[in-house]
């Protein structure tokens, strides 16, 4: 048996090559560079996500507050300089906000000790409630004209290339460098592993998981940005969308097992791949809405089996507040 | 007073003395005052699907403004998005009894059995835009197959001569406003058969989904000619995907929306969007506020009149999108 076996990320990088052969063969128009360009253009946002949830998944932790940090911050911004504030301005208030949350969220994990999936889902609310109550006057907060040139962020193209894909290939290099990288980086796979032996070989295990907490707010709020310049706006109301559970979709079908201290960059390059794919395949078939959401459902399903099978959860692995 | 002259002089006289008299003491208007007391002091509860969007803050400002001076009081119940929380909202509300409900319904069938209640506990009932199952004493909104109409009638038409191909972007399935578009948009393709959709898929009223969407559909099909989006807070995004293709002005985009400045005339101005049907939410939220004083001046029994009041229309185009008339901002309504 043991020569049949792969790791998860093999099996979910020959479940992309599959689909991408089928799609290719069977429909007209996907294979063209134009349309592939399109694809990566249509994820580079939820992959610049999952980069942000690698890093926390891999430390063993799990930050559901993610979405807030994309939707507020960047929701401020806009809000700012529609007040007639500068951008540069409102771009330092944002990210000190943001620097602000993820310190409550590291703090309230690694000091407070409260569980991850708990203290995050807490924030999240409390952030995005905050930016509702006291910071919006509307949901979808609208570009204005003084943040004219910021929207290349997200729009038009850098060596025929477009630009959100850029953003997320530099985001992928600040993290893969980061992680294999840093001693930073070799400290949240240590913690991940097995945090009570991090602790007791002299990691400053708290610390770095206030660090985690920091980089992907920071990573979220970056998210956020290239969004606004996308779309013009910033609908802060994704708050309430399922956006999360396809940031989490695209970590475990990677191969990011949840136990933690398993994975890289390269495992979320893969799952936005699939997701890409399928998602754009699923449009030029004009499936219907109800029809996407079964299939995206049943392949969450299968890739979260295959990840019990293959890293089987023990007494040294299970934690508490894990998903 | 034989002399003609004493007896002038006599009536110019009396004419002085009760002149005066007569336009100092004023006449009553007998139905003002029953007016003011019929207000005064009555609560009107406010459930809308959510707050702090354009339709949803511009009704409540421009109720508040309308009806504030006559000492109305009003409760707001933000929904949130939630529809439970919403049925919960309006069933507390039946026990508080305020003597008004102006309900912006999530979908047809949830709130329909409990407006029926409130209207037999003696609440009048106002629906807001999105009707119930339920016909209450008045429904005050779109006629959204109309809009789905005349934003496909629009697409046809700039689609004469060119390739015929269109795509559909629609709101939530589960939301009957985007169900009504469509049959609006069923109904002039029928007359049509030319005309080919060649995507309809749903983007959740999210302008990011809605790019995607657009994105992919324009790279299949470069020659398109025409979309219906369905909501213009959400079109953003298809627009932004139409520029970032390059095919702004050839590709007519149809959308609608509360007819908000920065929401729709703006973006109409910029080329965004080439037409986007407004139900110009002030003068919804001017007709709710005279329904209401109708209503709570008549003394009718809440459930014993129905009526509809359907909202006329505006396109806005780049012809109007100028005018000062042609939209609102929510800053000058909440003054």
């Amino acid at each position: 048996m043991k020569r049949f076996r792969f790791n998860q990320q093999e099996i979910v990088f020959a479940v992309f090559a599959l689909l991408f052969l089928v799609f290719s063969i069977f429909l007209n128009g996907f294979l063209t560079a134009e349309n592939m360009l399109t694809l990566l253009q249509n994820v580079a946002v939820l992959g610049i996500l999952g980069l942000a949830m690698a890093i926390v998944v891999i430390g063993r932790g799990i930050d559901i507050s993610l979405i807030a940090a994309l939707a507020v911050p960047p929701g401020l911004v806009l809000q700012m300089v529609q007040n007639g504030h500068s951008l540069p301005f409102s771009l330092l208030i944002a990210v000190l906000l943001t620097i602000a949350f993820g310190l409550v969220n590291g703090w309230l994990i690694a000091y407070a000790e409260v569980p991850s999936l708990f203290a995050t889902l807490a924030t999240g609310l409390l952030l995005a409630g905050l930016g509702q109550a006291a910071l919006f006057q509307l949901d979808v907060v609208q570009w204005s004209p003084a943040m004219d040139g910021f929207e290349r962020l997200g729009q038009g193209t850098i060596l025929g290339i477009p630009t959100s894909i850029v953003m997320f290939a530099i985001a992928c290099i600040v993290v893969a460098f980061l992680l294999r990288q840093t001693r930073w980086g070799a400290y949240i796979y240590a913690i991940g592993d097995n945090p009570y032996a991090a602790r007791v070989t002299g990691i400053p295990s708290r610390p770095i998981i206030v660090l985690q907490y920091v980089i992907a707010s920071l990573i979220g709020c970056f998210a956020g940005l290239v969004m606004a310049a996308s779309v013009n706006s910033m609908p802060t109301r994704v708050f309430n969308s399922t956006l999360i559970y396809d940031v989490i979709l695209v970590v475990v079908l990677g191969g990011i097992g949840l136990s933690g201290g398993r994975g890289g960059v390269l495992n979320v390059i893969i799952g936005t791949l699939l997701i890409g794919t399928m998602l754009n395949g699923m449009t030029i078939m004009d499936i219907s809405y109800a029809g996407q959401n079964l299939i995206k459902g049943v392949v969450l399903l299968l890739a979260v089996i295959t990840d019990s099978f293959l890293n089987p959860r023990n007494e040294e692995t299970a934690q508490q507040g894990d998903i | 007073m034989k002399n003609p002259t004493t007896a002038a002089l006599a009536a110019l006289a009396l004419t002085t003395l009760t002149a005066p008299a007569l336009a100092q003491q004023g006449l009553d208007e007998p139905f003002q005052k029953p007016f003011k007391e019929a207000l005064a002091g009555k609560t009107v509860a406010y459930v809308p699907v959510a707050m702090n969007f354009d339709l949803t803050e511009g009704w409540y400002a421009g109720l508040k403004k309308e009806l504030e001076p006559y000492g109305v009081k009003f409760v707001i119940r933000d929904a949130n998005w939630n529809t439970n929380a919403g049925a919960q909202a309006v069933t507390s509300l039946i026990t508080e009894k305020p003597a008004v409900m102006v309900v912006h319904n999530p979908d047809v069938q949830t709130y329909a059995k409990l407006l029926q209640r409130a209207e037999n506990e003696g609440i009048y009932v106002i629906q807001i835009n999105m009707g119930s199952a339920y016909r209450s004493s008045a429904f005050v909104g779109a006629n959204w197959v109309e809009i789905g109409e005349r934003q496909t009638e629009g697409v046809v038409k700039a689609c004469e001569g060119k390739s015929n191909k269109i795509a559909i972007i629609q709101g939530a399935l589960s939301a009957a406003a985007s169900a009504y578009t469509l049959k609006g948009v069923e109904n002039v393709l029928a007359k049509h058969p030319e005309i080919k959709v060649v995507s309809s898929q749903a983007a959740d009223w999210d302008a990011a989904k809605a790019k995607a969407i657009t994105q992919t559909v324009l790279k299949q099909n470069p020659d398109l000619c025409g979309i219906v989006g369905f909501w213009d807070g959400m079109d953003i995004g298809t627009a932004a995907a139409v520029k970032e293709a390059g095919l702004t002005g050839k590709v007519f985009l149809a959308t609608s929306g509360g007819g908000e400045r920065k929401g729709a005339c703006e973006l109409v101005k910029s080329g965004a969007f080439d037409l986007d049907m407004s139900y110009d939410v002030p003068t919804q939220a001017a007709q709710m506020a005279g329904t209401i004083k109708w209503l709570l001046s008549s003394g009718a029994k809440p459930g014993s009149v129905k009526g509809s009041e359907y909202t006329t229309l505006v396109p806005i185009t780049k012809e109007n999108a100028d005018s000062q008339t042609a939209c609102w901002n929510l800053s000058d309504l909440k003054k």
